[in-house]
């Protein structure tokens, strides 16, 4: 019952998620160095955020042709939920298995602030905890989280229910004005077809204890949790 | 044989181009008057090869690997014998 927290060169977020796995949720989770291929003998994954391979070419990329990458795809098709944060989402729509591309912010700057999102899906793995429409704080911070998808792939998204997460306000209201990014319909977070892999730009491991001045995101770990154990 | 490529990446047509937009902007602060400012990469890459259509495919498939993103970009090659 182990959760791999997966390192690429200039990943910095993973000692966060590996703390909150831990320590606060109480799940086992291991770190795994990117050079290690063989994930058989974990039941889920989390790629945290950072700027691998120093965001050389485009966010992600780089990351996302590395051999750990098949291992991790392996594991999706055995239906194991793999969460992939920030660098971490970048990383998985780069490899294919999440729709669209992160691009850069609509205003090029560098954007690390609190968003509030509304929840959109319950029904992934990493949201079952959530109610529908729900407003929850979650900080983000990133350059390229301008999520952009063709108008066909956007339809598909919202006809599957495949759109997790959208930046909005405080009363739950989808507007431009609470866009951080630019971000196409303000989606902040989406799962995968087989609904078991969820990218997300916000980062739930900076708001899941009281001390950082939300929880909100910890639900999001404590329902892959249920999903892993076998409580849900 | 040897070749160098240089790989163009564009954005493709319709897309955002923040930089391009902030660039626009700055040379209007210096009194320009830009119709458009598009940002593009130029990757040199050179590699050798049996002949230049072999190379060519070589660099495509780069392209289409790894160089470009296929859902938001548009990519040329211009490949020479050096």
């Amino acid at each position: 019952m182990t959760v791999a927290i997966i390192q690429f060169g200039g990943s910095n977020c993973d000692q966060d998620v590996l703390h909150v796995l831990q320590d606060v949720v109480g799940l086992d989770a291991r770190l795994v160095w990117y050079k290690e291929e063989d994930l058989s003998d974990f039941e889920g994954v989390v790629i945290p955020g950072g700027f691998s391979y120093g965001d050389y070419l485009r966010a992600g990329a780089i990351a996302a042709r590395t051999p750990i990458m098949e291992s991790v795809k392996t594991l999706v098709t055995e239906g194991k939920p793999v969460l992939g944060i920030c660098n971490g989402f970048q990383v998985l729509t780069e490899s294919g298995l999440l729709a669209g591309a992160l691009t850069t912010n609509m205003y090029p700057k560098f954007r690390c602030q609190p968003t509030c999102l509304r929840v959109e899906s319950t029904g992934t793995p990493f949201t079952s905890r959530f109610k529908k429409g729900e407003v929850v704080r979650i900080p983000i911070a990133h350059k390229e989280g301008n999520f952009y998808a063709t108008e066909d792939t956007l339809a598909q998204l919202e006809h599957d229910d495949l759109v997790v997460f959208r930046y909005a306000d405080a009363k739950g209201h989808v507007t431009d004005a609470v866009n951080p990014n630019g971000s196409q319909e303000n989606i902040a977070g989406i799962a995968s077809t087989s609904r078991n892999v969820l990218g997300m730009m916000p980062h739930p491991e900076r708001a899941s204890e009281d001390i950082l001045g939300s929880k909100d995101g910890l639900k999001i770990f404590e329902s892959m949790a249920d999903h892993i154990t076998g409580s849900v | 044989m040897r070749y160098e490529a240089d790989v163009i990446i564009e954005l493709k047509s319709g897309m955002l181009d923040p930089e391009g937009t902030t660039i626009k902007r700055a040379l209007e602060h210096l009194g320009y008057t830009p119709e458009s400012v598009k940002t593009a990469k130029n990757y040199t890459i050179t590699l050798d090869s049996d002949n230049i259509h072999t190379a060519r495919e070589n660099v495509e498939q780069m392209c289409q690997k790894l160089i470009a993103n296929p859902i938001i970009h548009n990519y040329t090659i211009t490949l020479r014998e050096i």
